[in-house]
């Protein structure tokens, strides 16, 4: 009973702030400093999501060599940047994940 | 690249690399929903109305501790508290569609259909046909998100842990931040989110990423100010930048 109840209000809270701002900025007018900070949501969100991954291991700050996942992103990092290709940077950065974990690193 | 592909199929094309991130999450999901007591209507049902994977996964935990329905409901709305964030991210390229797609879009809005969509809709614009990109990348995830599921509630915990597929996410991610930092202001917002992120990891229920992101968001938009206001003409001139008759203080 209650997991049905936690679906269908959970979803529904979960579609209201979905549909928040799409429903009332259809209506108002954006403000112009709004619409100048909007654009660095998805450079702000992304990158918070992203460096936890990197930098934690079991929730504490792990800069060491033996953390893979942060050398694995790095390469990923700098084969974004030069080459701009998602999928190549996707594959070489998971590469570089297995290989550095085969190392024992 | 050809430029005759339909926007729909261009969005499901873009959105492929984060499903292979996403589906063993939706695998998990589904078999700790089993191990947590869930019905598998529920649990499969819980996929499609709430449709948002952390969410998902700390509901599974709760049910399992039997927590109490408001104490469930409190921690779904904290977590997608960033789907606002988005919602307002995403609004204005929205703005002229009719009701029923802003409902159909507004259900599709997760992180991965987003990061697809607004660095489309930032390289593109609003083209007539620029939602059709958002559904394709949004009914792909969504179509993945559902059979992962109804996979991980029937196959069970036979999972194999040796590939870390779930490196994938970050690794799309990077891909898509890294090339749109073109400017100093839009550095600044990604490290200085970043930073938070880790400092505040150990907020509850995701509170820790709100605050980064609203934290880079600060971040960008205070510098880019101040370059306009030193004269330095802007680096990234589009289309909705910076009325002649921009004044601060």
């Amino acid at each position: 009973m209650t997991i049905w109840l936690v679906v269908l209000l959970g979803g529904l809270v979960t579609f209201g702030m979905r549909f928040s701002f799409v429903w009332l900025l259809g209506r108002l007018e954006v403000p112009e400093t709004m619409r100048r900070a909007l654009r660095y949501v998805p450079p702000a969100v992304l990158s918070a999501i992203v460096f936890p991954e990197l930098f934690l291991r079991d929730g504490s700050l792990d800069l060491s060599l033996g953390n893979s996942r942060l050398l694995a992103g790095l390469v990923a990092i700098a084969v974004a940047a030069w080459t701009k290709n998602s999928l190549l940077t996707i594959l070489l950065g998971m590469a570089a994940l297995v290989l550095f974990q085969v190392l024992g690193l | 690249m050809k430029p005759s592909l339909h926007p729909f199929w261009a969005g499901v094309r873009a959105e492929l690399p984060l499903l292979v991130g996403v589906f063993p999450f939706g695998l998990i999901y589904g078999t700790l929903a089993l191990n947590a007591g869930i019905p598998i209507v529920a649990a499969q049902a819980m996929s499609s109305i709430l449709f948002a994977g952390s969410s998902q996964f700390a509901v599974a935990q709760l049910i399992h501790n039997a927590a109490p329905a408001p104490v469930i409901l409190l921690t779904i709305a904290v977590i997608n508290l960033r789907h606002m964030l988005y919602s307002a991210s995403l609004a204005p390229h929205l703005k002229s569609l009719s009701l029923r797609w802003k409902i159909l879009l507004s259900y599709l809005m997760t992180d991965e259909a987003y990061a697809v969509a607004i660095l489309n809709y930032e390289r593109i614009g609003g083209t007539a046909f620029a939602h059709w990109y958002f559904l394709g990348a949004g009914l792909a995830l969504w179509t993945t998100w559902q059979t992962a599921t109804a996979l991980g509630l029937w196959a069970g915990a036979a999972l194999p842990a040796t590939l870390p597929l779930d490196f994938a996410l970050p690794l799309t991610f990077i891909a898509m931040v890294v090339p749109a930092l073109k400017n100093r202001p839009a550095v600044a917002a990604a490290l200085s989110a970043g930073l938070v992120a880790l400092l505040a990891f150990s907020m509850p229920y995701k509170l820790g990423l709100m605050l980064a992101a609203l934290t880079g968001i600060a971040v960008g938009t205070f510098l880019e100010s101040r370059v306009e206001r030193n004269a330095i003409p802007p680096q990234n001139v589009g289309r909705d930048i910076i009325s002649p008759n921009q004044e601060r203080e």
